[in-house]
């Protein structure tokens, strides 16, 4: 489980983020939604450690990341996938070296084992064929896939997937949801998605934190999100005409 | 000043934290071919002209019956030696290698790249440019003796060919009054300007933010910085070891 505690940041005095609270659970698939501009990404990278909040402690099983000297946070890191938003795949490297990267550089394993071990995440992510060709070659969502194999191949205990969703036409975009779902359950992970993409709040989204200008004013899961009386979480989910017309249809 | 003591803290960073040895050995001589090899026709177009055409201007200003021909020979080697060879060599480097980190590391960092390492635990700025600094004072003082030697034959060619001067008369100038620390000198200053270069460059690129026109951006200013410390480090250098 991943605990934040009243998590703010500020950039060149601007709030991004006030006082942000909550807990990811383990084995589930955790969002965090919002318009764009409101902080979600900087939450998620305050998480992973790229941005450093100005207050606030973060946890991951009990161990306090923003306390933690810097041999703790290097172990803590390596226990963490992520798949960033544009993939962030290396473009001199292969599909298979960009989701051996990992095990060259922290492991001890043999060149075999490593090659193994990537062809099955490759193969868990439905990629088979694509191992000898360079990112630039494949499409967006293979580029996601390439990525989630790349965040499991040490099979981490914690994933984190920046808007795995943007960029992607609608059935890829189910895809890799229903992709980053079933690893959640399969690793047991603690899987955190950054999203704006209602589909996915209402496909995998077990537990759902919304942040509105930098504060979280909602949580919860998919059941219970459409019946939610917060305004700017209305506003936010019945933007999508298709939303409005399901909720329509419930009501009735 | 804020930027220069950002820079000796990425410098600083670049030791703490690293990576398995073997890691760096791979990096290194990737780099190395990236840096070195890939250089080396630039190199030998630039310096041959250099030496051909102080051979040609050299001859062109010497008009008195006083001074003997094979002068031209001496020149062309202590200007080739002390000066072209490695300051124009460097600079030339700096446009093309020093681009060339900038604008790499610069599109690593703006398509998250960068922040994948970290992500995983791996000290990026150790990763990512200690290699490419080892490799450039690896490479740029063999690029500079290729330089030297191109451009005394340059001359060579450029003095013996057109018949300003004779071969013997040119080889006589060469050797004529040599001085072996001139070398030990052109050495010093390309493993200084190699260090310049590459760490200027990289702290340009490593530092980007923004997106495409931002990394542009990053490497007109890695190569402009570059020169211009190459340049204060001729200076320095010459002062202090002359």
């Amino acid at each position: 489980m991943i605990e934040i505690k009243n998590i703010s940041k500020s950039f060149n005095n601007k709030q991004v983020l006030l006082d942000v609270n909550g807990q990811f659970v383990k084995g589930k698939t955790n969002l965090i939604i919002g318009a764009s501009g409101t902080g979600k990404s900087v939450l998620l990278k305050c998480i992973v450690g790229l941005v450093k909040p100005d207050e606030g402690s973060i946890s991951f099983d009990g161990r306090d990341f923003t306390q933690a000297d810097s041999e703790l946070k290097q172990s803590i890191r390596r226990e963490i996938g992520m798949l960033f938003q544009g993939s962030a795949l290396f473009d001199s490297k292969t599909v298979e070296e960009n989701v051996m990267f990992p095990l060259d550089m922290l492991t001890t394993m043999r060149r075999e084992e490593k090659l193994d071990r990537a062809n099955e995440c490759l193969k868990r992510v439905g990629l088979e064929n694509a191992n000898k060709l360079f990112p630039s070659e494949i499409s967006g969502g293979m580029q996601k896939r390439v990525g989630i194999a790349r965040a499991i191949v040490m099979n981490s205990r914690y994933l984190f997937c920046d808007e795995p969703n943007s960029g992607l036409d609608p059935q890829t975009s189910i895809k890799i949801d229903n992709l980053i779902k079933d690893i959640t359950e399969e690793y047991n992970t603690t899987t955190v998605v950054v999203t704006h993409d209602m589909n996915s709040v209402l496909e995998i989204g077990e537990h759902i934190m919304f942040i509105y200008k930098g504060r979280k004013i909602w949580e919860g899961s998919n059941k219970d999100i459409l019946d939610t009386e917060v305004t700017e979480l209305q506003d936010f989910i019945f933007a999508n005409k298709l939303i409005r017309d399901m909720k329509a249809k419930k009501d009735r | 000043m804020k930027s220069f003591g950002k820079y000796l803290i990425l410098l600083s960073t670049l030791f703490i934290n690293r990576e398995r040895f073997n890691v760096y050995v791979k990096r290194i001589v990737d780099e190395s071919i990236l840096i070195g090899i890939d250089s080396v026709f630039i190199v030998v177009i630039v310096s041959t002209f250099i030496g051909a055409v102080t051979a040609v201007q050299t001859a062109y200003n010497l008009v008195s019956p006083l001074i003997p021909l094979y002068i031209i020979g001496t020149i062309v080697r202590d200007m080739t030696v002390l000066e072209l060879a490695p300051t124009i060599t460097c600079v030339v480097l700096a446009g093309k290698v020093g681009s060339n980190i900038a604008g790499g590391l610069g599109t690593m960092r703006i398509t998250e790249q960068v922040d994948a390492l970290e992500v995983m635990g791996i000290n990026s700025a150790s990763y990512l440019i200690l290699p490419k600094i080892i490799a450039a004072i690896l490479t740029f003082p063999l690029l500079v003796i290729i330089a030297g030697f191109l451009s005394m034959y340059g001359g060579y060619l450029a003095g013996v060919l057109t018949g300003v001067i004779t071969e013997k008369e040119y080889i006589y100038g060469i050797r004529y009054q040599f001085q072996g620390y001139n070398i030990t000198f052109a050495i010093i200053k390309s493993l200084v300007f190699a260090f310049l270069i590459s760490s200027i460059s990289s702290y340009q690129g490593f530092f980007t933010k923004g997106g495409a026109l931002e990394v542009g951006q990053s490497s007109t200013e890695a190569v402009t910085n570059s020169c211009i410390a190459v340049l204060c480090a001729d200076y320095l250098l010459a002062q202090l070891l002359l």
